[in-house]
């Protein structure tokens, strides 16, 4: 394969209902099931949530890591518009895409398991707000770059609508939502972790820290350069498409850094304090300690530069371990390293976990209507097709 | 353009060191980066719960749950035998704003022990001098009266987060979750009912275990208890102890009763852990065994959040600095990285 130059975007077309995305679909729907019993009946219907664990999976995986994984644009504007890397230009829209859901699947999230859904407009209401509130700006980072990301993903309508004059227009002014775009998931996944800090000791020392914000956003960051390799990776197998390996080996430099610091932050940080010594102990917290840090280890071991190539499978294979690593990290600070005190508990039920399925599901949906249906994916040259067409063999279904 | 990505980078980086250091860096640094200390309002109320004066007859609670008209709380453990009039709550809950629990050791022989001994604690809310959840709440439905100091809640406002819930060191909000249009429900110390002047539970307790007041007037009263020693008798104001305007000193329209003084815990609960809260407890045993969390700074969790979020924001300068660099650099890439099919 000669060195892909991404030129133009292209939907790569194919039918929309496949075998994988009905089984999608089924999940999608089994999640529409809980959630008509949970608007019906309450919370408590569908889930196992209570006043000693009043966030759950809804909140730690939809909303916490699945704006982390919503980073993937952020992860790569960075790289493109701020630090001037012209040649990720093609991960630059699924990219947008990959954020575009993330955050609004995110942002869905919060109105599912919100008590009183119907009262959520107050917090746009300013003679409300109450600016001591993390969750306040949480909340308006979300909105705010929900909206940010559809103008930046907007050229891609455009495109496909023919608005040429429209693309134009908006191309003189996208450079200010390209900047907003930075801005505003560097303030949102920052102050997820500062939402934490005033739990006190309900948090385990392991995790509580005033660094909380600073650890929060650099995991952000890896998670979605994480984000963009896997997808990168998937896109190339599931569709037949030439692997962009030469940018992603770069890539993996900057997270193999980005990694390093977060762990060096981290252990300084717990040695400085002395709370390292709770990693010591037998509890489950300094298990999932160590899970959770191995986890981080072993992608760095995965990525550290070896002054040849990764292969496709290893970048894979660490772009996997980043992903569960950050999952953990989050998930330990939002549920197991989390402790109320005596006599609570909280285990996800059926429901919970079949509407988290679902929401994911449909994310994924989604990005497989988008990419064959609008000009996302970059355009692969025709003799790569040709070449590779051969090799699918007879009657296997596209993905 | 007069800043260079050079130029623009070594800023950003000096103000992430600048967050690192204002957000961990060395507990120095992180003393000063707390917001100070809120001072206790002028006419601060509250409760003192002494655990030693408690028999354990729940009259608070039952008090607590006709004034605010709500329902009965039968644990399903305890179904075969109440037959569902017997209100017998073990923990707070959306139905339960106050709830009088015990401590058990060994042989359960000596009230105030620590072994082989019971005590008493009424759970309700502390009414924090500096609250996490009016410090967390998005949309100001926990709000901290300027006079009285009473932590109050707007089911109006209020979207249902239960960020109050999560984050209460006490754990006392609660929320409705059987309800498709729950609340949060807490005590606000019958504020929240016009025709009240005390609040029920303190109103009803017949050996002031339970005892309403001016904060600075309960504090004074606790720390006269524990100067005094075990055995000794002490005249026990019931209901209601205030501050009278002109002289200071401690008044009560009530009757006192003679008793005898026990054996406490060197300590008020509340006077200055966590910033301080405008309800306090004496007690016999330590305060751990009575599930109130003792292994907590004494600043409060609000100063410390609300320092590293004021500092990273304040005026909005950092994020708007932040945003122009940001700008900038993406209008030089985009001119420079214009897509090839912009025809």
């Amino acid at each position: 394969m000669a060195h892909v130059q991404a030129q133009k975007h292209a939907p790569i077309g194919g039918r929309i209902i496949t075998g994988p995305f009905l089984v999608l679909a089924v999940f999608a729907l089994i999640a529409t099931y809980y959630l008509v019993q949970r608007f019906v009946f309450g919370l408590g219907a569908v889930t196992n949530l209570n006043d000693g664990y009043p966030w759950g999976i809804w909140i730690a995986i939809d909303l916490v890591v699945g704006t982390a994984f919503g980073c993937a644009g952020y992860a790569i504007a960075l790289l493109v518009y701020i630090l001037n890397r012209g040649e990720y230009h093609p991960l630059v829209r699924p990219a947008l895409l990959a954020s575009l859901f993330g955050y609004a699947l995110g942002g869905l999230s919060v109105l599912i398991d919100l008590g009183r859904y119907w009262l959520g407009y107050n917090m746009f209401l300013p003679w409300l707000s109450q600016y001591n509130s993390v969750m306040l700006e949480t909340a308006l980072c979300i909105a705010a770059y929900i909206t940010v990301l559809m103008i930046e993903f907007s050229p891609v309508f455009l495109e496909r609508l023919g608005l040429k004059n429209v693309r134009r227009k908006l191309d003189r002014v996208l450079f200010i939502f390209i900047g907003l775009g930075v801005l505003l998931p560097t303030m949102h996944q920052s102050s997820m972790g500062t939402i934490l800090v005033i739990l006190g000791h309900q948090l385990s020392p392991l995790w509580q820290t005033q660094l909380l914000p600073l650890l929060f956003l650099v995991s952000a960051l890896f998670m979605g350069f994480g984000i963009v390799v896997f997808e990168a990776v998937l896109a190339s197998v599931g569709f037949r498409r030439p692997m962009e390996t030469f940018i992603l080996n770069r890539l993996c430099v900057a997270m193999a850094w980005l990694l390093l610091g977060f762990l060096v932050l981290r252990f300084a940080d717990l040695l400085f304090n002395g709370d390292i010594a709770f990693a010591f102990a037998l509890t489950t917290d300094a298990v999932m300690f160590w899970v959770e840090n191995a986890l981080h280890a072993l992608a760095l071991y995965l990525l550290w530069p070896r002054g040849k190539r990764l292969t496709g499978q290893r970048l894979f294979l660490a772009a996997l371990m980043l992903l569960v690593a950050g999952v953990l990290y989050r998930v330990n600070c939002y549920l197991i390293a989390y402790h109320p005190g005596d006599g609570w508990s909280y285990f996800p039920t059926v429901g919970e976990i079949m509407v988290t399925i679902g929401i994911f599901s449909l994310e994924i949906m989604l990005y497989l209507v988008f990419v064959k249906k609008l000009p996302v994916l970059h355009t692969v040259e025709e003799a790569y097709r040709e070449e590779h067409a051969a090799e699918r063999p007879p009657g296997a279904a596209p993905v | 353009m007069a800043l260079n990505r050079r130029a623009f980078l070594k800023l950003t980086a000096a103000q992430g060191a600048a967050a690192a250091t204002v957000a961990g860096g060395t507990d120095a640094a992180a003393q000063d980066l707390r917001r100070g200390p809120r001072p206790l309002p002028p006419g601060a109320v509250g409760l003192l719960y002494d655990s030693t004066l408690c028999i354990g007859c729940r009259a608070c609670q039952a008090a607590c749950k006709e004034a605010n008209g709500m329902p009965a709380e039968v644990p399903e453990r305890y179904a075969a035998w109440n037959g569902g009039t017997w209100d017998s709550p073990t923990d707070l809950s959306g139905d339960t704003l106050t709830v009088i629990q015990v401590y058990q050791h060994g042989t359960m022989a000596e009230k105030d022990s620590a072994v082989d001994g019971y005590a008493f604690v009424k759970r309700q809310c502390m009414h924090c001098t500096d609250a996490s959840c009016v410090s967390v709440c998005p949309v100001s439905a926990m709000t901290k009266d300027p006079e009285t100091g009473i932590v109050a809640h707007h089911p109006d406002r209020c979207i249902g987060c239960r960020y109050c819930v999560l984050a209460c060191p006490f754990g006392v909000p609660r929320y409705e979750f059987d309800d498709p249009f729950g609340e949060i429900q807490k005590c606000q110390l019958c504020s929240n009912l016009p025709d009240r002047d005390i609040p029920a539970c303190a109103d009803v307790c017949p050996t002031g275990a339970n005892l309403f007041g001016h904060t600075e007037v309960l504090q004074a009263e606790a720390r006269r208890r524990l100067a005094m020693a075990p055995g000794d008798t002490y005249a026990f104001p019931r209901g209601v102890l205030l501050r009278d305007e002109e002289t200071g000193e401690p008044v009560t329209d009530r009757s006192r009763y003679e008793g005898e003084v026990a054996r406490y815990e060197q300590d008020v609960y509340g006077e200055e852990l966590l910033g301080g809260t405008q309800c306090l407890v004496l007690a016999g045993v330590p305060f751990g065994l009575l599930g109130l969390p003792e292994d907590v700074p004494d600043t409060s969790y609000a100063s410390i959040t609300e320092g590293i979020q004021h500092t990273l924001y304040r005026y909005m300068i950092a994020p708007m600095l932040l945003l122009a660099g940001l700008i900038a650099f993406a209008y030089r890439s985009a001119r420079k990285h214009r897509p090839e099919d912009w025809d």
